[in-house]
């Protein structure tokens, strides 16, 4: 049960209740993409308005797990005012948090995301969280196809 | 939420003694997160008795051989145990003759040979395909495969919003260009009972074939192809207390024998040169390669198995466990039921309101309660009710009224985590 509490964690349940940036494409955005987990039906529009390296805002629609819906919402905020570069390293970040065993945390980068550290005890749902990551690195990179962590 | 009649008033089950019958199943004593297993995940795959491990292990420790070729002893009992478990799935069946099963990797396996082998040479521009809305991707898309390239096209038999199929215009979905229908025995998302026996019959009546896809039929209730009047039914061992990479095609000789080779190879031929080669009769002509001769012999072991228990006997165990399943997990506030049609087997889908079934899928996993989540590969069946994924509780043999309790136990646990 402890391990359950850490996956739904209180942060995550209250992100999935009301997701932020959610949903929204906001107005003059530049990069969008799409993210579909065909086996679990989960699927999300990763939207950003980047603007002189700097991203302005981030919103995103589709619907997906309390897992991915949560993990896109922290990300919606966490990204938001970032450069390009620092949201390309967090997404390293987070993918280390995710998939790694022994990883270095930064917690000061990571901040409230590091509350996806409990996914990690559930190998199954790790494709649930990094979803709205692949999908917003996909849109930065202009990637046109579809983006699946299955 | 209420509970379909022909549910509640089912017949109590038969003298089943399941704890005897548990024991034989090695793996219901393993424990997950620190819980003694709950399995209900049968309609992926059942659990396999101890009399199946070890007719499988034993086939490898004193009988392993090649079949059909060399005339070494080994050989000989390898064969002999290979043709025994056709002969013996013959019976199961009720079929007229060994002859009519092939032994294919599953179901999906022996729906392809089907598509490809007996439709695809029939089929012209404009013919169609009769399946039905509950189907499983692996009785649609083999059909789409082959009517793409001839440019045939699908119908399909609705169903209702229990989930139950609408065959009050059925007889006029068949017309001249009617070249096949597909149906399953038992929807794998809904557990819905088609009427396989009637549809065949209006089948006949228009002189179009017909394949039963049998996998989530075979483990719960008797089959007899004759009975069914259907041209051809496929099923998977592995579904059945059998080892996986095994399953079967049933089929009438006079279509088989009809039928060319589905792959070349060995076992398959009766001769071979450079300028052509003579084809074996059916099953051989179907079998190419080296099969899954232990698989095979781990098949027989589990038609033993079910058969001494009594198909019908499970079935009716089955039965009172979705009945008090059905009734118990209408309590728990936001869940509803999919899939509720009158005639109904051992399986109970249902979703969550405000809860995702990946979310529902993993807390019951934490409870020790396994379950199917997703769309079950039936996407259109999820399109009808307008769902993305289902949770699904599939029930077995082995199951108790007790684990029934375990997974509402579970589903209150889906309520305290997401709150209400």
């Amino acid at each position: 049960m402890n391990e359950l509490r850490e996956l739904y964690e209180e942060v995550i349940l209250d992100h999935n209740r009301n997701p932020r940036n959610y949903p929204r494409k906001p107005e003059g955005t530049t990069h969008t993409a799409h993210g579909f987990n065909p086996l679990c039906g989960d699927e999300f529009q990763i939207h950003l308005r980047v603007k002189d390296g700097v991203i302005e805002d981030v919103g995103f629609e589709g619907a997906g797990c309390a897992i991915s819906t949560a993990s896109a919402s922290l990300m919606t905020e966490a990204l938001k005012g970032r450069r390009v570069e620092e949201a390309e390293k967090l997404f390293e970040v987070v993918h280390d948090l995710l998939t790694r065993e022994e990883q270095v945390q930064d917690d000061d980068l990571l901040g409230k995301l590091t509350v996806l550290t409990g996914v990690k005890e559930y190998p199954m749902r790790v494709k649930c969280a990094t979803l709205p990551w692949h999908t917003m690195k996909g849109a930065l990179e202009g990637k046109q196809d579809t983006i699946s962590t299955e | 939420m209420s509970v379909p009649a022909s549910i509640r008033e089912a017949p109590r089950p038969a003298a089943l003694d399941v704890e005897r019958v548990r024991v034989d199943f090695p793996i219901l004593r393993e424990r997950v997160r620190g819980r003694p297993l709950v399995y209900l995940d049968n309609g992926a795959t059942t659990q396999k008795p101890r009399s199946v491990i070890d007719a499988v292990s034993r086939y490898y420790a004193q009988d392993n051989a090649n079949v059909h070729r060399a005339v070494h002893s080994l050989a000989q009992r390898a064969t002999e145990a290979y043709e025994a478990a056709r002969a013996r799935v013959a019976r199961f069946l009720g079929a007229a003759d060994a002859r009519e099963v092939v032994f294919m990797r599953g179901t999906t396996e022996a729906i392809n040979l089907v598509a490809r082998s007996f439709l695809r040479p029939r089929l012209n521009p404009g013919d169609e395909i009769l399946v039905t809305a509950l189907e499983h991707h692996s009785n649609i898309v083999p059909w789409q495969l082959v009517a793409e390239e001839a440019g045939a096209r699908l119908r399909v038999v609705p169903m209702d919003a229990q989930g139950a199929l609408v065959l009050d215009e059925f007889e006029a979905l068949f017309s001249e260009r009617t070249r096949l229908l597909a149906v399953a025995h038992v929807s794998n998302a809904l557990g819905t009972v088609a009427p396989v026996t009637e549809m065949a019959a209006v089948a006949r009546r228009h002189g179009v074939p017909v394949l039963v896809d049998g996998a989530q039929a075979v483990a719960h209730r008797a089959v007899d192809v004759q009975a069914l009047g259907c041209d051809f039914y496929a099923f998977s061992a592995h579904k059945m207390y059998g080892p996986t990479g095994i399953g079967v095609l049933w089929g009438r000789l006079e279509h088989l024998e009809g039928m060319r080779p589905y792959q070349g190879g060995g076992e398959m031929i009766r001769r071979v040169t450079f300028e052509g080669s003579e084809y074996a009769p059916p099953p051989a002509r179907f079998e190419a390669g080296t099969p899954n001769i232990a698989g095979a012999v781990g098949l027989g072991a589990a038609i033993d198995f079910l058969e001494a228990i009594g198909p019908e006997t499970a079935g009716a165990h089955e039965h009172d466990l979705l009945a008090y399943a059905t009734e118990r997990i209408s309590e728990i506030p936001g869940l509803r039921l999919i899939g509720t049609a009158p005639e109904k087997a051992a399986i109970l889908s249902f979703v969550f309101e405000d809860v995702h079934a990946h979310d529902v899928g993993t807390i019951l996993d934490s409870e020790g309660v396994a379950v199917r989540v997703g769309h079950l590969c039936a996407m259109p069946v999820m399109r009808h009710f307008g769902i993305p994924a289902v949770t699904r509780a599939s029930f077995g043999v082995y199951n108790t009224r007790g684990e029934v309790d375990r997974l509402v136990a579970a589903l209150w646990k889906v309520r305290e985590v997401f709150g209400r």
